[in-house]
């Protein structure tokens, strides 16, 4: 009830911070966590790195809720990380959610990124 | 004997609590009910009919003194609750007077928020919340000249805005987001809403951040500054920007607060005997606005309080009707897309109508429609009910009208149609004529059709229905020409598609969309920046550039490598340089530590591996030494490569290196279909190997050689002629015509040979060398064009001031 206030979340901006149908980055120490806004004004995050070689999927075309990574093309869920289409592999996905207009992310999700 | 019942607010809850309270049970309570507002319950949501005068307060009121004598309620209003104390069950009011109770219900509501801008408390600025806020916008509105600002595009702004609208005040929206209601509408809906409102005279500025209320405290309100600068004189100020759980007093008494007073599924607050009901509670971490919930509340507490202990509340799903003469706008549930959704989208351009049904797992789980809301109530039964909807899916977006008929045939409805049915509105055409001149002259394919009857010929948008004429008159014998469309968006060619935005004057994407019925709610990846650049490239000006709908590179201006590092090439005009240019790179190369330099095919210098971060300062330092944006990264102009020409080459004709800086500064900043590059070579010896480029120019003895249509990557083409010129800038001119012609006819990512094999050099040397004054108007257009695109998009970045959430990260969580 009071998550707010409770460590398991992360505050990491508001959600006007991030542009409508795109994405900004948060750096942590296990690397880059691109956090992406749809046009319906969800929020969602997923570690910076597109399953394929690595591209940083921050900075790809929101459209709906995929991204297209600016690289090679692959188009990945926001939802879940996972590759659409015909190619397959996965990136990770990290809890989030808006409350009081406050983008929050999960603080056990980032921090166990590296261990996976 | 009766219960003592004391309610704190006369609100719409607190007004169904009793009227559900006295029908179960009559007699089971003694209420005492107090509001601060001098006035008992009326129907609030009603204020905006009264403030557009289609009613009035009289006709709002539910209980009036002689209800509430009727049921025995004793009234306290103009008279606050001060304090209470529920160990002795006591409530102290305002005058002094101590009541007790048995059983105490909390239901303040909610209060606006006011944003805390310099000027929010002058005289003028009010909310939209009660009577007097009402009163206030509707006489003002009725003042000759009034001018008015609305704050905020939601649900109670929008209202608001209309309703001044209608007494003829000038009326300005500011939103802060990019897209109105956008809580409850999605973007293709929120665009045809400001549309509407705009027809309405309500002016709507979005991404509009105020900055202060102007004006002082003794002549009030003059107006409104964006942190933009721009100023909006007004004479009033409704702050419509959201409410908050009016929870102060749940807290004083020792409530369990969050964001509003927690209750539970009985509405229960953390003290015995006390309940909240309505606004001013949160549920389930849930705060409600819509008057919906807060009735099915009231209900169950109601039931609670009368005996039935099976009574829960368990939260609800919410719709949402704008209440603006004729603007309609239905929304309900959650209409995101996601992994394992589905959209159903119907779009009816002529009409105006928008309806979009968002399913998973066979249910709908969200709606939202525009233009024609009448089955709003049939799908939210269908969302709240979890019906699964797979065997009416075909026809679900008809509404209940099919929903249990058979499925729908298009072409049934073209079969209907009489012979003298107008299929082709541009050219007369009916049905009859392209039937017999199907029949009598033997016609199969479309063009075939257009070239005999003219049907779709012109605009094109009827070529759909000609299609289905002709494959009711051939049957198996009529073989749809297989055409490739812009992208599993649509089944619209990219030609047809540029065709199409100029013919329907469409200005904007969610416009395109819209009118061109788009199968997706907004687009992909494929179409949204080629529609970008269709409509950049036709409306000069006018059309409004999409940032989100471009690549990375030409969002941040630079070209994104393998490990996400940029590159940078700053302009060397017509490949020439100077020491002071060569010491500033060198110096920028240090300073930033870019790891590689490298010289391109185009002549430039590419500094590969700068930081994204590091790029505006990276910018400002060249820009110091007067450097411009190389458009490296661009569907634009590249580059002019040149030879040395005549003032150094012994064989040199002309000033090939002068010519190319020239060129080079006439078509710099341009946006096109595909990268352009040019060379210039002083001799057909051809230095600058002019012969492979997208336009290149040959010096000769009597003049120059203007090719064009070359390539030197995937294919390898040599240009083609175009003509042969005596001066400079006769040069220009062509050139000029001739991308110009290029950037308007041909598709996106084709370069101009791919143009070239489309529209053929006949058509290309008509436009741009036989017919002189098309020619002209060709090059005045790009003239107007450069007018608005030829700017340095890295001196406008430098400093931070343009897209500066593009190049810091978000939050440092190390």
């Amino acid at each position: 009830m009071f998550e707010l206030f409770s460590s398991s979340w992360i505050d990491v901006g508001a959600v006007e911070d991030v542009p409508v149908r795109g994405a900004r980055v948060v750096k942590t120490p296990l690397g880059c966590v691109a956090v992406f806004r749809t046009a319906d004004n969800e929020v969602f995050a997923l570690e910076d790195r597109c399953p394929h070689k690595g591209g940083p999927l921050s900075q790809g075309i929101v459209h709906g809720a995929s991204v297209t990574c600016p690289l090679h093309n692959w188009v990945i869920s926001l939802q879940t990380g996972e590759v659409e289409g015909p190619d397959e592999g996965r990136t990770t996905s990290i809890p989030s959610k808006i409350q009081s207009g406050r983008i929050l992310l999960s603080r056990a999700a980032l921090a166990a990124r590296n261990a996976a | 004997m009766a219960q003592k019942l004391i309610v704190i607010g006369a609100g719409m809850a607190a007004g169904r609590l009793l009227e559900e309270i006295f029908d179960r049970e009559p007699g089971a309570y003694d209420v005492t009910l107090f509001n601060a507002e001098p006035r008992g319950v009326y129907n609030r949501i009603m204020l905006s009919p009264v403030l557009a005068g289609d009613t009035t307060y009289e006709e709002i009121v539910t209980q009036d003194d002689a209800w509430y004598a009727k049921h025995g309620v004793k009234t306290h209003f103009g008279c606050a609750v001060t304090a209470v104390d529920p160990t002795a069950k006591t409530v102290t009011d305002a005058k002094g007077g101590v009541h007790t109770y048995d059983k105490l219900i909390v239901a303040t509501g909610s209060n606006p928020f006011i944003i805390p801008v310099p000027g929010h408390d002058l005289p003028g600025v009010v909310a939209y919340r009660d009577l007097e806020d009402t009163e206030a916008m509707a006489k003002l509105a009725k003042t000759p000249n009034a001018k008015a600002v609305v704050i905020g595009g939601g649900l109670l702004g929008l209202e608001a805005a209309a309703g001044m609208r209608i007494h003829g005040a000038e009326v300005t929206v500011l939103h802060l987001m990019p897209t109105l209601m956008e809580r409850q509408l999605d973007e293709a809906a929120g665009s045809l809403l400001r549309r509407s409102l705009e027809e309405k005279g309500v002016k709507v500025l979005t991404g509009a951040n105020t900055e202060a209320v102007m004006g002082d405290a003794e002549t009030g309100v003059t107006g409104v500054r964006l942190k933009d600068g721009t100023e909006i004189p007004a004479d009033l100020v409704c702050m419509a920007v959201g409410i908050r759980p009016n929870a102060g007093l749940g807290k004083e008494i020792g409530l369990e607060i969050n964001r509003g007073v927690i209750v539970d599924d009985q509405m229960r607050t953390s003290l015995p005997d006390i309940y909240a009901v309505g606004e001013c509670v949160e549920h389930r971490g849930q705060v409600y606005g819509l008057v919906a919930p807060l009735y099915e509340m009231a209900k169950v507490l109601a039931a609670h309080l009368t005996g039935d202990a099976e009574a829960a509340y368990v939260g609800s799903v919410t719709s949402t009707k704008l209440k603006v003469t004729g603007c309609d706008v239905f929304s309900a549930g959650d209409f995101a897309e996601g992994e394992g959704r589905e959209e159903i989208v119907f779009r009816d351009a002529a009409k105006g109508v928008y309806k979009r049904i968002v399913l998973e797992n066979d249910k709908i789980v969200g709606a939202v429609m525009f233009g024609d809301t009448a089955d709003g109530s049939y799908f939210f039964q269908l969302l709240k009910d979890g019906s699964d909807v797979s065997d009416i899916r075909e026809t679900l977006i008809f509404g209940p009208a099919f929903a249990n008929g058979s499925s729908l045939d298009p072409m049934a409805a073209v079969a209907a149609l009489p012979d003298e049915a107008e299929i082709c509105g541009c050219n007369g055409v009916c049905k009859g004529a392209i039937v017999e001149a199907i029949t009598s002259k033997g016609l199969t394919t479309l063009g075939e059709v257009q070239a005999h009857t003219k049907a779709s010929s012109s605009c094109g948008t009827c070529a759909g229905l000609v299609e289905q004429v002709m494959a009711l008159t051939l049957g198996d014998g009529f073989e749809k020409k297989t055409v490739q469309p812009m992208c599993g968006c649509t089944d619209l060619t990219h030609m047809d598609v540029r065709r199409l935005i100029r013919a329907k004057q469409l200005t904007s994407i969610p416009d395109v969309l819209q009118a061109l019925e788009w199968k997706t709610s907004c687009g992909c990846a494929k179409c949204r920046p080629a529609l970008n650049y269709y409509l950049l490239a036709e409306w000069p000006g006018d059309a409004v550039d999409d940032n989100q709908s471009r690549f990375i590179n030409e969002r941040v201006h630079a070209n994104i490598q393998k490990d996400g590092t940029y590159s940078v090439v700053p302009r060397m005009w017509g490949g020439m340089t100077s020491a002071d240019e060569l010491r500033a790179i060198a110096d920028v190369v240090d300073k930033y530590d870019i790891p590689s330099v490298k010289v391109t095919g185009g002549q430039r210098i590419d500094m590969l591996g700068v930081k994204k971060e590091d790029l505006p300062a990276v910018w400002d330092d060249l820009g110091k030494a007067g450097f411009v944006s190389g458009h490296a990264y661009a569907k634009g102009l590249r580059t002019v490569k040149t030879c040395v020409g005549k003032d150094w080459c012994r064989f040199g004709t002309q000033d090939s290196t002068g010519l190319g800086i020239q060129l080079e500064k006439r078509l710099w900043g341009s946006w096109t279909p595909a990268k352009v590059k040019l060379a210039v070579s002083g001799c057909p010896r051809n230095c600058a190997e002019a012969t492979c480029k997208d336009i290149g120019v040959v010096c000769v003895d009597s003049g120059y050689e203007i090719s064009f249509a070359g390539a030197a990557g995937l294919d390898v083409k040599e240009t083609e002629m175009l003509c042969k010129v005596e001066t400079e800038a006769q040069v220009f001119e062509h050139v000029e015509a001739l991308l110009q012609l290029y950037r308007e006819e041909a598709q996106y990512l084709h370069r101009m040979y791919k143009w070239l094999a489309q529209v053929g050099m006949e058509h290309i040397q008509q436009r741009v060398v036989q017919d002189a004054e098309s020619r002209k108007a060709l090059a005045g257009r790009f003239h107007f064009s450069q007018s608005i695109f030829q700017r340095d998009p890295w001196a406008e970045r430098a400093k931070g001031a343009v897209d500066g959430h593009e190049f810091k990260p978000m939050a440092d969580v190390a």
